[in-house]
């Protein structure tokens, strides 16, 4: 498998971040993400209505959208499981924060080693784990297809207003989320072909690349033991 | 209008719809217009809203006319006769009568013979056995000049005025709660208001329908107003009147055109077996004038009866055979109303059955006695646009219609008509217009208007007739038919008929050569009818509808000279275009109209003149003193009826047949004495101990009849029957508003929703509560609605003592709460 | 709905374009006098005639008002309240005609997010443009009358259309028209308000003084208006608000949330533009790259220093 374990070439080391399923689940994750942030756009805004017709014009979009929903609930639910160990926050989120005007200006001296997550990619998944609950809440209560009996018409103007608050604070995460991604560079890889450069672990995520160093060497050397 | 005809002289609404907008107050008993004359009552609202007319609504009920009324007071269903005369009786003693009307133009100063009385619930001549009383001492006495004695001081204890006090004396305002239920304070508020239109220039108008009719005492109710009416000078004056409104678009049509089984059109009656000749016959219609120099219409009953038989009979009526009048039949009985020919139905003695317009197994009471007798025809005939349950008595609905079809061996015909939109013709309405209407669309199917139908089947006899001959062949055979298509009478061509014509020139009398009308010519009008046989009128009343002119009923002209709701020009009233009948009494005996804003008909110097048609002589001067009311014999209104109505000639309390109470005032006497009732019938009565709770049955606004619930939008506006309870009866009995409930009588028995209301409250008669229980009709088996159960599976058959009106607005049930029946869900 | 040019749009669901002005135009009313209503529900049958509209064949549910509720199918309804007034001791059987009150500032129009599904004529009809409706059913939630009803046939949101078709040719609504008793008028905002006035000082002479005119103020006014016995208590007429206006929850949600929203995802946009331009993007030296391989050799020689010692 592509980037399965640490490979070296030319001098720099290539170490595993996330495993295959767990890119696919990120990127139907993104994906239903920025179909609902379209969707949901037309319907919030009227200038931005054009964007329905991506989904087949008004009515579509209105019928599509809780469905992306449901789909990005249940996609993040399985993300949010597989990370929720390295999210956990811990005394080195402290340090971190503190030294967060030195981490806007590219400045890595006297910053804790980190483990697998910064204390920014924490609250990005935290704050989305309570955002998409709001969103799936509301969304229900306001989903009248099915759900039309369930709440009264004041509960919905209150879901209404909710649904479109978490929403709106949902996207501007995530776009700080992407770019954060573009900004600090070797990111993506991550994402994409499922492993970082060991400088890149090195300069973001010290404490997280020793304890992956010990763990894929280690293993290295019993498989080829048992070889 | 068994009650109109014998107090004024007609059988018909006073009035006229628009000119309720003319009352200063407005009351109604007995009815519900709100609610069954959604249209017609945009003239109360017009009366309140421009006139700031004030509204009286007495019912058992809080109806939809309550909801728009200013004062509302309930009343026990059977009882508006002691509240009526609790109300006259309030007049006489506090004085609130308009002297110099009641002096002219009612028979209050007559003086009755000798041996007249009232006591203990009966007038004098009552005969138990017979149900029916000798009339003899109701009549007048007549003095030495062959005219009725009258006491213009009203002194003489046996004038009408001192009877009328005296027969109303027992009515107090506290019996009057006792026995109905109205609060005192209510009811003396009420007469109060009344009291007010005493005046000449506030008039009061009396609307009612079948709220008043649907009893056994029906006619003595609308006979209480009458007297009320009467005594406050409201009779003939704009804004007044005793309106009856017609329920069935047409119904006015019906008795004009003698539609009953006792009638020919124009309400002649059809002779009796003991008639054996026209002249017998004639004499029984002599009527000679009571008072010296009145008019008295009915003079002329032979030009209107000779006339008729020329339209019938054409050149086969002559002088010589009395103008074919062996060819009419003769009554063997009173009337063969409905109750009595399901009677003889019942008892096998029917062979056959055209109905025409017509639904009794919904509409006439005890649906098992309906039943019965369908069941035990040889053939029915059934000429509706709708598919009615008549026609499908037979045919098994589950409880809705518990039959056996192999039991029964009727033949059933259904013959599919038209409706009023897919035909052409006149309508009578309650105002006596005759409107005339053009289709709006063709007829589906197979359907053929009524007159195709019936001209079918006339042609069809006759030629059976023609070649087989038979006991009695000729009145088939020379019945006058000059119709262009014989198969198809044109309805205009009927109309031309009905309103008559000149058979031969009638020429001057001084000069015989002199032709002042030749033969074929259309009559302007009944005063030109003859006895001779020289004019044929199909119906004297209606003529001068279809003239020379062309068809006043299609006229269309709303013009209204001084807004005064009359619109001379707008289709065609009977009598001869007027509006208000009896307007003559608008004026004064001078002949000054009583008040300026209420002129009606006024004397100009040498003629009446004024809005309306005159209902009078045109050049009769004031100083000849003739009455107003044309068409009696005294010239005047009767207070004091004689002997034209069975059941008494003052109206008096009786109970209904079936009554939660004991009558009051005559405590032996059950029901109204002079009405009748079969010994079946009577046998099914049920008592209060096993049926607590009053009765009615009505209508509601969303439905017409058993039609509408034919009609998609009128089934979704009220789907499915439920039967109306008070707040109190439904706690007492656990019942829930919406639930099941099983109604029953001594007769049948009926499953329904319950609607609880506040509407319903219960009635507070001698100081314990009545329960109403309310069922509205409508439902049946067939339709676009659910499947529900006419009242008349619970009705007793009894009926008015003068016109057989069954007693569907009072009668004694019980209830309990049930469970939905099978099939049913909620 | 009713696409006829002389019923000039002044106002567009989701639109900000200005509709063309120049005409002049008079706004109507219909005007309920309730204290004229006999509950005959002509108006509900001409409403469904006139409209093509058929409702289902129901079941009696405990009232006798039919259908039960209002629906896609039926446009308007004859509420009834049986009322037991304290003060006179009487009962009063109040009976009003339900249905959209083409207010001048609609909550239904604040709340669509479907370019031009509701429209404001300059007349001051509100109606509903269905082949615009996206079905989302926020015009349900922006009433505050509880007015419009959604198909679940085609998706739709229906409501009165106060016959604009009708009105646009110079016709009263088909409901105005069946009333029998002249309950329901139909004419300019202003005549009908001076027929209140007189209608309501009709109603003081018998007793009612608390008669008024209904024509709710914190919607802008209305352009169907009624005239009321208890003009005090509208609640009595089966709970017509008091006070209508639209909730502040779509206030904000249709005002301060959009903004909010506009602010933070712009924050972060062009936060991360600045960012990115001034700051620059966070690179990884090869220094970096070195001390990982570093890392990774320290770890070996760790592990078999380990594996020795076990051994």
């Amino acid at each position: 498998m592509m980037d399965a374990g640490i490979r070296e070439a030319s001098g720099v080391i290539y170490v595993p971040r996330y495993s295959a399923l767990q890119r696919v689940n990120h990127w139907v994750t993104a994906i239903l993400f920025v179909l609902l942030t379209l969707s949901g756009l037309a319907i919030f805004y009227p200038w931005l209505y054009f964007f329905s017709v991506f989904f087949g014009g008004g009515p579509a979009t209105r019928f599509l959208h809780p469905w992306f929903g449901v789909g990005l609930v249940v996609s993040f639910f399985f993300l949010a499981v597989q990370f929720v160990r390295n999210n956990i926050p811990n005394r080195d989120d402290m340090k971190w924060m503190r030294n967060f005007r030195k981490v806007m200006t590219n400045d890595h001296e006297n910053l804790p080693e980190l483990g697998k997550y910064n204390a920014g990619q924490k609250g990005v998944y935290w704050s989305q784990i309570f955002l998409i609950l709001a969103l799936l809440v509301t969304g229900i209560m306001i989903w009248d297809q099915y759900f039309y009996g369930w709440t009264s018409i004041p509960t919905k103007r209150l879901a209404l207003l909710v649904h479109s608050l978490a929403a709106v604070i949902a996207i501007a995460i995530i776009i700080v989320h992407i770019y954060a991604g573009i900004w600090i560079k070797g990111t993506g890889r991550a994402m994409t072909r499922g492993s970082v450069t060991g400088g890149w672990a090195y300069l973001h995520h010290r404490k997280w690349l020793r304890q992956v160093l010990a763990k894929e060497l280690r293993e290295r050397s019993t498989t080829s033991a048992v070889e | 209008m068994a009650s109109l005809a014998p107090s004024f002289g007609r059988g018909a609404m006073t009035n006229d719809w628009m000119d309720i907008k003319n009352a200063d107050l407005l009351i109604v008993m007995g009815g519900n217009p709100a609610e069954a004359h959604p249209v017609g009552f945009k003239w109360v609202i017009e009366a309140k809203v421009k006139n700031k007319a004030r509204l009286i609504v007495v019912d058992p009920r809080f109806t939809r006319t309550a909801a728009v009324a200013d004062f509302y007071a309930p009343i026990r269903q059977g009882t508006d006769i002691a509240f009526l005369n609790g109300v006259t009786r309030y007049l006489l003693e506090s004085d609130k009568i308009q002297h110099e009307y009641v002096k002219a133009y009612t028979n209050a100063s007559f003086v009755v013979r000798e041996g007249f009385d009232y006591k203990d619930g009966l007038f004098t001549g009552y005969d138990a056995d017979k149900r029916a009383y000798d009339t003899a001492t109701w009549e007048y006495e007549i003095g030495p000049d062959g005219f009725a004695v009258v006491d213009e001081t009203w002194r003489h204890p046996r004038c009408v005025m001192q009877l009328l006090r005296k027969h109303v004396a027992p009515y107090t305002p506290e019996m009057v709660e006792r026995i109905c239920g109205t609060p005192k304070d209510k009811f003396l508020k009420i007469c109060e208001m009344i009291a007010t239109t005493a005046a000449p220039e506030r008039t009061m108008t009396s609307l009612y329908a079948l709220g008043w009719t649907h009893h056994s005492s029906g006619s003595q109710n609308i006979r209480g107003m009458c007297v009320v009416q009467t005594l406050l000078g409201n009779i003939g004056m704009p804004g007044g009147g005793i309106n009856a409104l017609r329920g069935h678009s047409n119904i006015q049509g019906l008795t004009d055109l003698g539609l009953m089984s006792e009638l020919l059109p124009g309400y002649m009656d059809l002779p009796l077996q003991a008639d054996k000749d026209l002249d017998a016959y004639m004499s029984r219609h002599q009527f000679k004038t009571l008072r010296p120099g009145q008019t008295n219409y009915w003079q002329n009953y032979r030009k209107f009866f000779v006339s008729f038989m020329k339209a019938m009979y054409g050149s086969a009526a002559t002088a010589e055979n009395n103008f074919a009048y062996d060819w009419l039949p003769k009554r063997d009985v009173p009337t063969y109303d409905v109750l009595r020919a399901f009677e003889l139905a019942r008892q096998g003695k029917m062979n056959g059955y055209v109905m025409q317009g017509f639904n009794p197994l919904m509409s006439f009471p005890n649906k098992t006695k309906m039943t019965e007798g369908l069941s035990k025809l040889k053939f029915l005939v059934v000429l509706d646009p709708l598919q009615t349950e008549t026609a499908r008595f037979w045919q098994n609905h589950g409880i809705y219609n518990d039959v056996k079809p192999a039991d029964i061996k009727t033949e059933v015909f259904e013959l599919p008509t038209t409706c009023f939109a897919e035909d052409e013709g006149s309508l009578s309405n309650s105002c006596r217009w005759l409107q005339w209407h053009w289709p709006a669309q063709e007829p589906p199917g197979l359907a053929r208007t009524d007159i195709d139908i019936m001209a079918e089947l006339h042609l069809r006899l006759r030629d059976l007739y023609a070649r087989e001959g038979g006991a009695f062949p000729d009145p088939i055979l020379h019945l006058h038919w000059p119709y262009e298509v014989a198969r198809r009478p044109r309805p205009d061509e009927l109309a031309r008929e009905i309103n008559g014509y000149t058979v031969e020139n009638i020429t001057d009398p001084a000069d015989k050569n002199r032709v002042i009308t030749p033969a074929g010519r259309q009559l302007d009008s009944f005063a030109q009818l003859r006895d001779d046989g020289k004019t044929a009128c199909g119906c004297w009343i209606y003529s001068g509808c279809y003239t020379e002119q062309g068809n006043m009923m299609a006229r269309r002209d709303p013009h209204d000279p001084d807004n005064r709701g009359i619109a001379p020009k707008w289709a065609w009233a009977w009598p001869a275009n007027r509006r208000i009948l009896y307007n003559r009494a608008s004026s004064d005996p001078q002949g000054k109209p009583w008040a300026e804003d209420k002129k009606l008909v006024w004397w100009n110097g040498s003629q009446w003149v004024g809005f309306d048609v005159p209902d009078y002589g045109p050049a009769i001067p004031p100083s000849q003193a003739v009455g107003p009311f044309i068409m009696n014999q005294e010239g005047v209104a009767r207070l004091f009826v004689r002997s034209l109505m069975r059941d008494g000639p003052f109206p008096a309390h009786y109970e209904p047949f079936e009554s939660p109470r004991k009558n009051l005032l005559a405590p032996d006497i059950i029901g109204n004495p002079a009405a009748r009732i079969f010994k079946q019938d009577l046998a099914e009565l049920g008592s209060s101990e096993k049926f607590p709770y009053a009765a009615t049955s009505y209508r509601v606004t969303e439905h017409f009849h058993y039609w509408t619930k034919h009609a998609r939008i009128n089934a979704i506006l009220q789907p499915q029957q439920f039967v109306e309870i008070g707040e109190e009866l439904a706690r007492e009995k656990g019942i829930a508003n919406g639930g099941w409930v099983r109604v029953w009588s001594n007769r049948g028995a009926l499953i329904s929703k319950a609607l609880v209301t506040k509407r319903l409250k219960p009635i507070i008669c001698d100081g314990r509560p009545v329960h109403v229980v309310g069922i509205p009709h409508h439902w049946g088996f067939t339709g676009l609605t659910k499947k529900g159960f006419s009242p008349n599976s619970l009705t007793p058959v009894v009926g008015d003592a003068n016109v057989q009106t069954p007693e569907f607005k009072a009668w004694l049930v019980n209830i309990e709460p049930t469970t939905p029946p099978a099939g049913e869900m909620v | 709905m009713a696409d006829t040019n002389s019923l000039d749009v002044i106002r567009r669901s989701a639109s900000s374009d200005v509709p063309p002005s120049v005409r002049t135009h008079q706004e109507v009313a219909k005007l309920i006098d309730v204290s004229r209503c006999i509950g005959c529900k002509a108006c509900q049958a001409a409403c469904e005639e006139w409209n093509d509209v058929r409702d289902n064949v129901g079941v009696f549910s405990g009232t006798i008002q039919n259908p039960p509720d209002l629906s896609a199918r039926s446009w308007t309804l004859m509420r009834f309240s049986e009322y037991e007034n304290p003060k006179t001791g009487e009962l009063e059987w109040l009976i009003r005609k339900d249905g959209c009150m083409h207010c001048t500032d609609p909550g239904c129009l604040k709340a669509c997010p479907a370019p031009g599904a509701i429209v404001q004529y300059a007349n001051g009809i509100v109606d509903f443009v269905e082949e615009n409706c996206i079905g989302c059913r926020y015009c349900i939630k922006g009433c505050p009358f509880n007015i419009p009803r959604y198909s679940a046939q085609d998706n739709k949101a229906y409501k009165c259309t106060l016959c604009s078709d009708r009105v646009s040719v110079g016709q009263e609504p088909a409901c105005a028209k069946a009333c029998p008793t002249g309950a329901i008028m139909f004419g300019s905002k202003g005549s009908m308000i001076e027929q209140a006035a007189d209608r309501v000082l009709d109603l003081h002479a018998r007793g009612y003084e608390n008669a008024g005119l209904y024509d709710p103020p914190g919607v802008g006014g209305t352009h169907v208006m009624y005239v009321l016995q208890h003009a005090d208590q509208p609640e009595l007429y089966q709970g017509l608000p008091k006070d209508p206006e639209i909730s502040p929850l779509v206030q904000i949600w249709k005002g301060g949330a959009k903004a909010f929203g506009f602010a933070v995802m712009g924050l972060g946009l062009i936060g991360g533009f600045l960012h990115y331009i001034t700051v620059g993007p966070n690179e990884v030296p090869s220094e970096a790259e070195r001390e990982a391989v570093e890392l990774e050799r320290e770890e070996k020689v760790k592990q078999a220093a380990e594996q020795g010692a076990r051994r």
